[in-house]
């Protein structure tokens, strides 16, 4: 299981909690898991979101691997200019 | 409206060309005659990226008609260079690295060439003053003064 | 994909890495010779304009266009009437380009022309009839967000936004942790400031321009200046229902960007154009249509509470960032609330942003999009504070200071990351002690930035006589091709001008992330690195073949194949112009390439100081001295990051004493051109003085972290924090133009 951090708005989707447990070992089994689980972040899942791991920004790497340690934070999607 | 014939002398070569009556110099040098060298960034002289100078005089070619180039001088980015060789403001340029995007470089040359024939010793203030009407938005114009003053101290030292 | 198993971050000593090498673009700029956007033609070419609309909003109820069509020398004239209903990714982009039910801002799009001269084509758009009907506007992000604000969508609101909002509120965000109110009750001294900023445009000199033909098969050319050529294929192809690999983008030298061309404006409109006359279409704006219509930043209303012990320990932190974005939804506010409080290491800290639409232009990138507002109001709430308490205001920041193992405000925990060394650098740097005459204040200011990956093709090809030919996909906006080619050629141990890296056209590679995010040096670097590498192993497979040994007993060092060891056998070594000379005989031409969805970006800080003089009977502020410090991990050219540098800094000086968007009553822009929208000048401005800080990034082979974009962060709350000092009143409103300081003059 793996500790997934939910930033301040998105925390309604889930129940209001910030922190949640997901089984994942990879990006896209988090993602898929959280949608799973909460549908109401489903909205937010499709608009696009990064996510840290580890003090690491990653954006659409569905198998970037995740480990029961790391530490995953949903971010907004982020981009530059 | 028929179109006016105008002779001109551009970097050293006898010119002539066709334009309508309210078609600036820059229009010409640009669609008419193929020299790009020289850019709008706005229209109405005030970034500068499009000065050349018209008997030796600095001038924004956007604010010029084309018809007025008969019987003048002018003279472009283009034939700053002396065939293979640069200029050392040109030389300079590339040196201090004082350009990102390039598109205000051509007018910052012909500008601070036009300093440089008047007053080969300026200040730090002086060269600022003299290309404040040349917009530069990647650089913060740092490097471009210093490459300004370095080119002027090498000519200073050759001549 | 982690690149860390595969790369590998040991130190080493560079040979060419940190050394000043001239570009290879340079003596093309300088002669006149490169290309930009518009600088292309092509035989029996056309000219296209566009008409834009006169009100700030208004339903469009009839365009006839017979009139112009029928105007000799006119070829064509589309309207929304001619695009196909677009994909929903893309639906706002072509609104924005060409308006459909609805003009939403001065300056909007309604029509364009293909005419065979600029004189037909002005005269063309004189002869086009648009009904309108104007519709009440609003420009105003706090007036569109109150009760009964004129509405330009109506149900577009998503699902963040609670019941009871005006339409024109799209999203709202939070970000944050802890309990504000605990942290607040916890403080000596509680502050509670409101904020605002103006909108202002990224100024780059070159306005947009394009060349676009297509011919009736749907294969089509398109030249334009563009951050992205990648990215103005992709979205013109769903834009005009033709695939991805019919159309092919050639990037042109590009005259700025800043975020700004990290959109399409004109070229969807082009290739229409081009579509419908069958001839090659050229479109360039003039500077009123770039400021007008393309993509200025938001203006915000920001509101900040912060708590702070008397000693300087911040116990709370809490923004409110309302944004307006333009016409459509996407504000940078998200962008904005994560970035605020970045800096520091709190335990209470919360922000929330607002997304507002305003009868604007679309907001585009600039920059950084979203963080210098938010750090305007965070970092002179800060030195409020800080002053107010009687403390050294770096000394308040390094207390604060957000370090390796802190929890960001905006989430995750931090690696190892520069801003203490930042702000020791600067507190022991001379300037921070230098004197300050009358009227004269110094500020500091802290600044940071995310930086990007994403999306990274590079194709490495070796001629016969051994020169390197690099592709990548990232139009050069700040001297990137240099940087390439210092990598490219540290890694294969050839000297830099055996390099020679161009940007290919968009049917050379498969996909690549506009320049944008400070991504380029970082994320197009490790894949050069990489690619250098792929093509390191296949010459060190040939010289083996020459040799009749294994592989795995070849090594590649200082530019040659090598033996790995006695061994091996007593081979002299083969250089990479030997190996190139035979690669037919030994299996045919040598290359390496690598692609990648790059991540591991490093975050980047920077402290910015400033002295500002203030005349006390005009308000002028005069900038007297700039020191950027600024984390760039390992600083490829150094040359090139110090311009980062600079150039960020200047356009933060400008944003903060100058720059805004003006609209009057009816929402028309009244300052659309460079006289009235008045960016720094040479006579503006010193010398901008640049301090690199080397904190290796973890996550790049180099080390590089990008530099872009965090120095435009902290400029105007530094600037605004010396003109405070200067004249003894807080500033709280941008720009800080003349008749403002001289009215916070008066008021003191």
């Amino acid at each position: 299981m793996v500790q997934v951090t939910i930033w301040g708005s998105l925390a309604a989707a889930t129940d209001d909690q910030t922190e949640v447990e997901i089984q994942a070992s990879t990006l896209r089994e988090l993602l898929d898991g959280l949608a799973a689980r909460y549908p109401a972040l489903k909205p937010q899942l499709e608009r696009g979101v990064s996510v840290a791991i580890d003090g690491r920004i990653y954006n659409d790497s569905w198998f970037t691997p995740i480990h029961e340690d790391s530490e995953v934070v949903l971010l907004a999607r982020l981009k530059g200019g | 409206m028929s179109k006016i014939h105008v002779t001109t002398t551009i970097n050293g070569d006898p010119v002539d060309f066709l334009c309508d009556g309210g078609e600036s110099l820059l229009d010409v040098l640009r669609d008419r005659l193929g020299m790009t060298g020289s850019k709008e960034g706005c229209g109405t002289g005030d970034c500068g990226a499009c000065s050349i100078t018209v008997d030796g005089r600095l001038v924004c070619s956007c604010l010029m008609l084309g018809a007025e180039a008969e019987g003048r001088e002018i003279a472009t980015i283009e034939g700053m260079a002396d065939g293979e060789t640069l200029h050392p403001l040109q030389r300079k340029f590339i040196e201090h690295a004082a350009l990102q995007c390039g598109i205000c470089t051509p007018g910052i040359l012909v500008a601070a060439q036009s300093l440089l024939e008047r007053n080969p010793d300026p200040t730090e203030e002086e060269t600022r003053y003299w290309l404040a009407g040349n917009l530069c938005r990647c650089t913060g114009y740092d490097k471009i003064i210093r490459a300004v003053l370095d080119a002027a101290k090498d000519m200073r030292e050759a001549s | 994909m982690a690149l860390d198993s595969k790369t590998g971050t040991a130190p080493r000593d560079f040979k060419i890495i940190g050394t000043r090498p001239a570009r290879p673009d340079g003596i093309d700029k300088v002669t006149g010779r490169a290309r930009f956007g518009a600088d292309m033609s092509a035989p029996g070419m056309l000219v296209g304009r566009v008409l834009r609309s006169p009100h700030a909003h208004a339903r469009i109820k009839s365009i006839d266009s017979s009139a112009a069509e029928a105007l000799s020398g006119v070829h064509a004239v589309v309207t929304r009437a001619d695009f196909s209903a677009p994909g929903e990714d893309v639906a706002d982009i072509l609104d924005n380009c060409m308006a459909g039910e609805k003009a939403l801002y001065d300056g909007h799009a309604v029509a364009a022309v293909a005419a065979a001269s600029a004189a037909v084509a002005r005269q063309a758009l004189k002869l086009i009839k648009v009904e309108y009907e104007p519709l009440p506007h609003v420009t105003d992000v706090d007036a569109a967000m109150a009760t009964g604000a004129p509405a330009l969508h109506e149900g577009r609101a998503n699902e963040t936004v609670p019941e009871g909002h005006s339409p024109n509120v799209m999203a709202r965000h939070a970000f944050g942790h802890g309990d504000i109110d605990a942290g607040l009750a916890q403080a000596d001294r509680v502050l509670e400031r409101s904020y605002r900023t103006e909108a202002t445009h990224q100024g780059y000199i070159e306005p947009h321009a394009c060349l676009a033909s297509m011919g009736p098969d749907g294969q089509a050319d398109l030249w334009c200046c563009t951050q992205g050529h990648y990215m103005v294929r992709n979205t013109c192809a769903a834009i005009l229902g033709i695939t991805q690999g019919q159309l092919r983008v050639t990037a042109s030298e590009i005259g700025g960007g800043f975020g700004g061309k990290t959109t399409v404006f004109l070229e969807p409109v082009a290739l229409m154009l081009a579509k419908k006359t069958g001839r090659p279409v050229k479109m360039v704006m003039s500077r009123a249509e770039v400021l007008r219509a393309t993509g200025p930043t938001s203006s915000s209303s920001v509101d900040i509470r912060l708590g702070m012990t008397s000693e300087g320990r911040i116990t709370a932190a809490f923004a409110e960032l309302r944004y307006q974005g333009g016409a459509y939804p996407g504000a940078p506010v998200d962008m904005g609330a994560m970035s605020a409080f970045a800096p520091y290491d709190l335990e209470h800290v919360r922000t929330i942003g607002w997304d507002v639409v305003t009868n604007r232009p679309k907001a585009a990138a600039y920059r950084a999009p979203g963080a210098p507002m938010a750090a305007f109001a965070v970092e002179s709430a800060i030195d409020e504070l800080a002053r107010d308490l009687g403390l050294d205001p770096l000394e308040v920041r390094l207390k604060n200071a957000a370090r390796e193992g802190t929890r960001a405000s905006y989430g995750p925990t931090y690696p190892a990351i520069g801003l203490e060394a930042t702000l020791r650098t600067a507190r022991d740097h001379p300037h921070w002690s230098a004197p300050l005459g009358p009227n004269q204040g110094r500020g500091v200011a802290c600044g940071f930035w995310f930086n990007f990956g994403g999306d990274t093709c590079v194709s490495l090809n070796i001629t016969p006589d051994g020169t390197v030919n690099l592709s990548e996909g990232n139009p050069d906006i700040g001297g990137s091709r240099a940087s390439m080619s210092m990598m490219a050629a540290e890694e294969l141990g050839v000297p830099y001008d055996k390099v020679r890296t161009v940007i290919a056209d968009t049917g050379a590679l498969g996909q690549n992330e506009v320049t944008d995010g400070s991504r380029v040096t970082f994320a197009v670097g490790l894949a050069t690195i990489e690619a250098a590498r792929a093509a390191k192993r296949e010459m060190c497979k040939r010289a083996a073949q020459v040799w009749g040994i294994d592989e795995e007993a070849v090594i590649w060092e200082d530019g040659a194949a090598r033996p790995s060891g006695p061994n091996a056998g007593e081979h002299p070594p083969m250089t990479l112009a030997e190996i190139a000379a035979i690669a037919s005989n030994t299996g045919g031409p040598i290359a390496g390439h690598h692609e990648v969805n790059a991540e591991g970006a490093g975050v980047s800080f920077a402290t910015h100081m400033v002295d500002t003089e203030v005349d006390p009977e005009t308000g002028a502020v005069k900038v007297l001295r700039y020191t950027v410090f600024q984390d760039a991990g390992k600083a490829v050219h150094p040359s090139y990051v110090e311009g980062q540098f600079q150039g960020g800094a200047v356009q933060g000086i400008g944003w903060a004493l100058n720059e805004e968007y003006i609209y009057d009553d009816d929402g028309i822009l009244q300052n659309a051109g460079f006289l009235d929208y008045r960016i720094p000048v040479a006579s503006d401005l010193p010398m901008i003085d640049a301090v690199i800080l080397e904190i290796p990034n973890p996550g790049h082979p180099y080390g590089v972290r990008g530099v872009g974009e965090t120095s435009i962060v902290p400029p105007l709350a530094a600037i605004a924090n010396a003109v405070s000092a200067s004249i003894g009143a807080r500033m709280n409103d941008l720009p800080m133009s003349p008749p403002k300081v001289l009215a916070a003059i008066q008021a003191r």
